[in-house]
Order: structure tokens, then sequence, then C-alpha cells
């Protein structure tokens, strides 16, 4: 047995860390956006309840950002330098979606009543320009930030897909934890953006092998077609069943929690597809993991400590999501 | 103006928004989970409805230093990309480690803190509290050493420009980081009591007192009368640290210029930093000697032994003087206040209203004076990144001035929006009536849909 090399497997670690920290992310806060996206068509006590079945979750789903983009910072520091001056523009839009969001929370039930409006549209907007943004972001990163046209129009039309299956994910989230008239409009919410979502994911993944070669060679060479087939049946199998729960009645009572299962585990071979197709870059065609890799020492303290405190952060996630758990009740401080 | 101004710029209005909340928060942590304890052992109605109102102010607190703080983790590498490029070995495990002890464990516990009641038991609900006071107690630990060894670097090498970890004890503990830290967590307590008591004493000036008043100024300005001293004394011993590493800063906070011995201290001036000199100088003959060097003889570096690599001399001045001013001010207030407190039966609405508005006038002077500190010491290291090792204008980003400019302007737009809100709802909150709580009522009061159903 020879010893493992550290250099080469460190930062295969810290990729695949990252990867599930954005797609926590993605997941968490996903629910979150498009809870907030649907805001504005429901009654303001609909409003309420809607903003108190996130309440208790949103800043440490938040948090899965700040590591996953942490993780870019500290073990890819030549790679976040790269990304984040491409995308300086539409990270600052997402941003200012995130603090508007983030600080509606709080001041639409703490300010004057007659602010309170105003509040809630900012809570509604700054959901939906961080959404759109981070769309955008993500199909600037798959093409790596190609110049012309294609490459413009296929961001765009993810700056499009994202918004709408954050939609799915958030309607889908209220059906699992609201009751009576909130809930049936969230089936309808979810249904509404089904079609959408599942028309973009079909144009996307026709569009990805189309507008990079690299992606073409990886899925499209035979044996590993057949190998990664599962990929995308298993994700429209998802898509599938969680249309076929919201179609009956069963939604309603106590298999509500699966339609929001299946569209995560949409999400979740989605990530596992957008994975297979970048390996090993960090910047796709251009900076590989280990390019881009911090000094291995560096990264073994950080290791070190992740191997720690993720498992404890995960404890005591699964931990609050059980106090919250099961149908939300109206949120009062302590 | 040039891109890296610009990048400055922003920068310096983040991380100027960003430290207000934080300021807070680290400290009303601890003070909430004195107000429970209290109400726990004394079942005093007061202690439970101090509890509840700072609970606001605290979610509301944090919520504006979350949104900020992610703003930060992308302007590292927005606008300092060479930074992390450089100095990543270093940096990077300090800001991970911030990330995986503090942040998550701070956001994660609030959620059960703010709504956890009637849901989990007294004690869990305690411990809670203590981990989110802990949690931004950690964070402002990480992320003071991280600053402090940007002042004070220590426990590196240097290889082909990059910095490599040769002690990790020695860059966490760095020359400059316990100065530091206590001096930012007092001024964090420093701060919150100010804040708790100001609120206090405007309730009573406006008439809108209730039972947890009295309490809250008893205890804000005690908290302010315990800290100040201390604050002082650790103040001292932060300002002679940077005489041993960075004589520059120092140089420029007392607005030296040559090189002397037994050198004034400046009480006012205006330095003129084309001329090289000071005008209208007011200052106590070999006062800054005395108390830099403990000799009046003593000799202290001037700014112009440091050609094109000391810091602009205005903004650290005038920032000093700001920081020692407002300190003065505080000492002054809250021992009168102690004082005065005691005379009268630590009756509150027994104190004059002159004095009550002058406790009102004083609730953000904690922001005044941390924010001046800061850019002391902030202004001071430039054009350092990293004092005397790597200049700020070696890992600017090539991010246009015209795009820098635009995001400036958006951000400068929203944070001063933020920060009109922020005040204004809070004085709203300190006037709203409140009613008492239910007998002894460890469950939460019933509370109407759309009104505070959702209190996020």
């Amino acid at each position: 047995m020879s010893a493992i090399d550290w250099a080469t497997a460190l930062p295969v670690v810290f990729m695949a860390l990252m990867g599930v920290a954005m797609l926590a992310y993605v997941v968490l806060d996903g629910y979150d956006l498009g809870t907030g996206l649907l805001l504005h068509r429901a009654t303001p006590a609909q409003r309420d309840t809607m903003i108190a079945s996130i309440g208790p979750f949103w800043d440490a789903n938040e948090t899965w950002l700040v590591l996953g983009v942490g993780i870019l910072l500290i073990a890819f520091p030549k790679a976040h330098g790269l990304v984040l001056t491409a995308l300086y523009l539409p990270v600052t839009l997402m941003l200012v979606g995130l603090v508007l969001r983030g600080v509606a929370f709080d001041f639409r039930v703490k300010a004057q009543d007659e602010w309170k409006p105003l509040w809630n549209f900012a809570f509604w907007a700054g959901s939906g320009i961080a959404a759109t943004a981070q769309g955008w972001m993500l199909g600037r990163y798959i093409t790596g930030f190609a110049e012309g046209w294609v490459a413009t129009a296929f961001a765009g039309a993810i700056a499009l897909l994202l918004p709408a299956a954050y939609v799915l994910l958030g309607a889908c989230w209220l059906v699992m934890k609201t009751e009576g008239e909130l809930q049936a409009h969230a089936v309808r919410w979810a249904k509404r953006a089904w079609a959408p979502v599942v028309l973009g994911m079909g144009l996307v993944s026709i569009a990805t092998p189309l507008v990079s070669a690299t992606v073409r060679e990886r899925w499209f060479s035979m044996p590993e077609f057949i190998a990664l087939l599962p990929i995308p049946l298993v994700t429209l199998a998802a898509l599938v069943a969680a249309r076929a729960m919201l179609n009956s009645k069963q939604v309603m009572g106590r298999l509500c929690w699966l339609p929001f299962v299946a569209v995560v585990a949409v999400f979740v071979f989605g990530a596992i597809g957008l994975a297979y197709s970048l390996f090993p870059y960090v910047v796709m065609d251009r900076l590989t993991i280990w390019d881009a890799a911090s000094a291995t020492s560096s990264l073994a303290v950080i290791a070190i400590g992740c191997a720690i405190t993720v498992p404890t952060i995960v404890g005591y996630t699964i931990y609050s999501y059980r106090v919250f758990g099961g149908k939300v009740k109206e949120l009062s401080y302590a | 103006m040039d891109a890296l101004v610009l990048a400055r710029m922003q920068f310096a209005a983040n991380i100027t928004f960003h430290i207000l909340f934080p300021t807070i928060t680290i400290a009303l942590g601890w003070a909430l989970l004195f107000f429970r304890l209290r109400w726990l052992k004394t079942r005093d109605d007061g202690w439970l409805m101090a509890y509840r109102f700072w609970t606001k102010v605290f979610a509301l607190s944090f919520a504006l230093g979350v949104v900020s703080g992610i703003v930060m983790s992308f302007q590292f590498g927005t606008n300092w990309p060479g930074f992390m490029e450089r100095v990543g070995n270093v940096a990077g495990p300090l800001l991970g480690y911030e990330v995986l002890t503090a942040f998550f464990l701070e956001a994660t516990f609030l959620g059960i803190m703010l709504f956890g009641h009637g849901k989990v038991s007294e004690r869990v609900h305690l411990i809670a509290t203590f981990l989110v006071a802990f949690g931004t107690t950690m964070s402002a630990f990480w992320i003071l050493a991280l600053n402090s060894w940007m002042h004070t670097p220590a426990g590196f090498e240097i290889r082909d420009g990059e910095f490599f970890v040769t002690s990790w004890l020695q860059v966490v503990f760095n020359p400059s980081f316990p100065y530091r830290l206590v001096h930012m967590l007092l001024a964090s307590g420093l701060t919150m009591a100010f804040l708790v008591a100001g609120v206090a004493a405007w309730q009573l000036l406006k008439n809108k007192a209730n039972a947890s008043t009295g309490k809250s100024l008893r205890f804000g300005l005690t908290v302010g009368a315990v800290l100040i001293p201390l604050q002082i004394l650790a103040g001292d011993f932060h300002g002679l640290n940077p005489l041993e590493h960075q004589p520059a800063k120092v140089a420029a906070m007392e607005g030296i210029w040559e090189t002397q011995r037994g050198a004034p201290l400046l009480l006012f001036a205006v330095p003129d930093e084309a001329a090289r000199t000071n005008h209208l100088e007011i200052g106590i003959p070999k006062g800054a000697a005395l108390i830099l060097k403990h000799d009046p003889n003593g000799e202290l570096q001037g700014l112009n032994d440091f050609p094109g690599a000391h810091p602009p001399v205005a903004p650290v001045f005038y920032a000093f003087r700001i920081m020692v001013g407002t300190g003065m001010l505080m000492l002054l207030v809250s021992w009168a206040g102690v004082w005065m407190l005691r005379k009268r039966g630590w009756q509150g609405a027994a104190l004059p209203r002159p004095f009550l508005g002058l406790t009102a006038l004083m609730a953000f002077s904690g922001w005044t004076a941390t924010v001046a500190g800061w850019y002391v010491t902030e202004v001071g290291r430039q054009p350092w990144i990293v004092q005397g090792l790597l200049r700020v204008d070696e890992v600017a980003s090539s991010v246009p001035g015209s795009h820098i400019a635009f995001t400036l302007a958006l951000y400068l737009t929203v944070y001063l929006a933020l920060l009109v809100a922020y005040v204004s709802v809070v004085k709203h909150m300190a006037e709203k009536p409140v009613p008492m709580p239910e007998p002894a009522s460890p469950k939460p009061a019933p509370v109407k849909p759309g009104s505070q159903g959702a209190a996020a």
C-alpha cells in the first residue's frame, strides 16, 4: 500500500465539500427564495404563515452559501479571484437581492404598519433578484465564461429556469408545511411551475453539450453514455413522481412531504450531472482543482476542522428541523 | 477617481456598515442570557419584558449583520483577488474556522432562541441562547486573529511571493491580537450598554416607560460605568503595541512629522500633508512622549521617516480624537448616571430630564467610537494590506472603475436606506406600548395573525 498522496487527494475532497455546500445552499435557500417569489400571490395572513414556515431556518440556510464561497476562497484562491471577477456585476445584484430579502424578514414585522407593504415588496423583489442572478451566474459558469451570443442566451435561459425551479421547490415546501386553503394554493402554484421547469430542464440538457465540447465528449461516448443514463432517467422519474403526487388527493394528507422530496431529488441529480460535466475543472476548460488549490498544509488544517465541525453542523441542523418540524405554527418570540 | 480608490471606498463602506451590527450583537447576546437568568431567578416581569424587547433588537441587528457579512465574504474576492492568491494559506483557514465554528452555530441556534419557546425546554432554550452568544464571540475571535495578523504578521515564511504558515499558534496569537480582541469585545460591551441605557432614557423622556425601563437603564449605565475605565486602559495598551510594529500609524495618530524628543500631546490641530506640518496646534507639551514612552523626553519617530509608505494623516489623526473624545463622554455620562441613580434609590424616572436627554443622545455613541477606532487602525495601516510586506495596490482587482462606481453607488443607497430604517424601527419599537406578560406563563402569549404572527 502506498501512502495517500495528499496533494492530489485534498483538492478532490474540497471540491466535493464545496459541491455539497453549494447544493445544500441551492436546496435550502432555494425553498426560501421560492417561497419569497410566491409571496405576492397570497393574502396578508397567508404571507405571515409562509414567512413563519421559513423564519427559523433562513439564517442557517444562507450560511451554506458562505461555506461554499468560503471553500472556493480558501481552498481554491486562484479560481476564486477569476470567478468573482468574471461575475462581478451579477454577484453584486445577487448580494443586493439577498440583503433586501434578509432584512425584510425582520423589518416587515417590526416596522410601522404603513411600511409593511414596502417590506413585503422588498422580500419578493429581493428573492427574485437573487434567484435570477444566481441562474445567470450558473449559466455563465457552466460555459467557462465563454463570449458570444450563444453563451449569453444559454446564461439567460438558466437565469429564467432557476427561479422557476425555486418556485416549484418553494411551493412543494409550502405543501408540506401548511394546511387548508394555503396548502391548496401551494398545490396549484407547484402545478403551474412544473411544466416550465420540465421544459427548461429539457432545453438546458440539450443545450449544454451543444455549447461545450468538453461536456459533449464526457456524456456522449460509449460506454459512458450507458453508465450515465440513470442520472437523467432518475431526474425525469422524480419530476414525473412529483407531478403525480400533486395531482392526487393524498398530497393534502399524510403524503404532503413527497413532492418536496421528489423535487429535492431533481436538484441533487442535476448537481451530480453538473459535477460530472465539470470535474476536474474548477473553471471549465481553464483551471483544474489542482492548479487552483492552496498549499497542502493549509488544506490539511481546514480539513481537520471540517472533519470535526461539518458533522456537528449537520447534527444540530437536523435537530433544529426536528424542533420546528410538522405543520407551521404562528411564530412568536419567547 | 481610479479603480483602486473606488474599490477601497466600496470595501470601507461595506465593512463600516457591517461592523455596526456585530458590535451590538456580540455583547447583546450575553445581555439577553443575563436578562433571561434574572427573570428565571426573580420571576419579575420587568426582566422578561427587557428580554423580549432586546431579543427583537437582537434579531433585527443580527439579520443586518448576516446580510452585510455575506457581501463581505464575496468582496474579499471581487475587490482584492490578489490578497487570497498571496496570503490565502494564512487567511483561508482563519476565515474557514470562523464559518465552521461560529456562523453555523449562531445562525442555527438563533432560530431556537427566537422561536423555540413551547417547543423546547427552558434549559435547552438557555443553552441555545448561550450558544448564540458564544458563536458571535467566536466569530470575533477568528476575524480579529486575521485582522491582527495583517497588522502584525507572524508565524509565516514567504516563498516566491506566496505566504506559507510555519506556526499556527504564532499566526493566531500574533503580537497585536490579544490587545485588539480585548479592545473590540469591550467596545461591543460599551456599544450595547449605551444603546440599552439610551433606549430606556428615551422611553422615560417620552413617557413610554414600562416595567423593563428602569431595569434597562440601570443595567446599561452600570455596565457602561464598569467597562469604560477598562476600555481606556485596554486602549492605552493597544496604542503602545503599534509603536513597536507600526510606528508610522502612531506618528499619524499623534500628528508628528519630524522625529523628535518630548513630542507634545496634540488635543487639536489641522494636519497639512502638502506642507508636511500642522496648523492651529493646541497641545500639552511633552504629553505624547510621556504617554507613549513613559518619559517626557522620549523620542518618537516622525512621518518624514516613512517617505511614500505612511498612511494619509488627516483621517487617522481626526478619527483618533473622535474615538477618544467619545470615550471620555462615555466615562462622564455613565459615572454621573450611576452616581445620580444611587442617590435617587435607583429610580430612573427621578433623573433630571437634561441628563436623560443626554443619555438618549448617546444611544448610538458606541457606533461612533467603534467606527472611528477602526478607521484609525485600518487607514493607519495604509498603504499596506499586510504591514510592511504586501501593498494594497498589489492585490487589487482588474474590474473596470465604472463597474465599481456603479456597484458602490448601489451599495451606498441600500446601506443608507437600511441605516435610516434600522434606527427608526428601534425608536418605533421603543415607543410602542407592550402589554404586561401573562402571569408566570412560560408559554408565548397568543398572537394575532398579521401583527407578530410571522415574527422572523
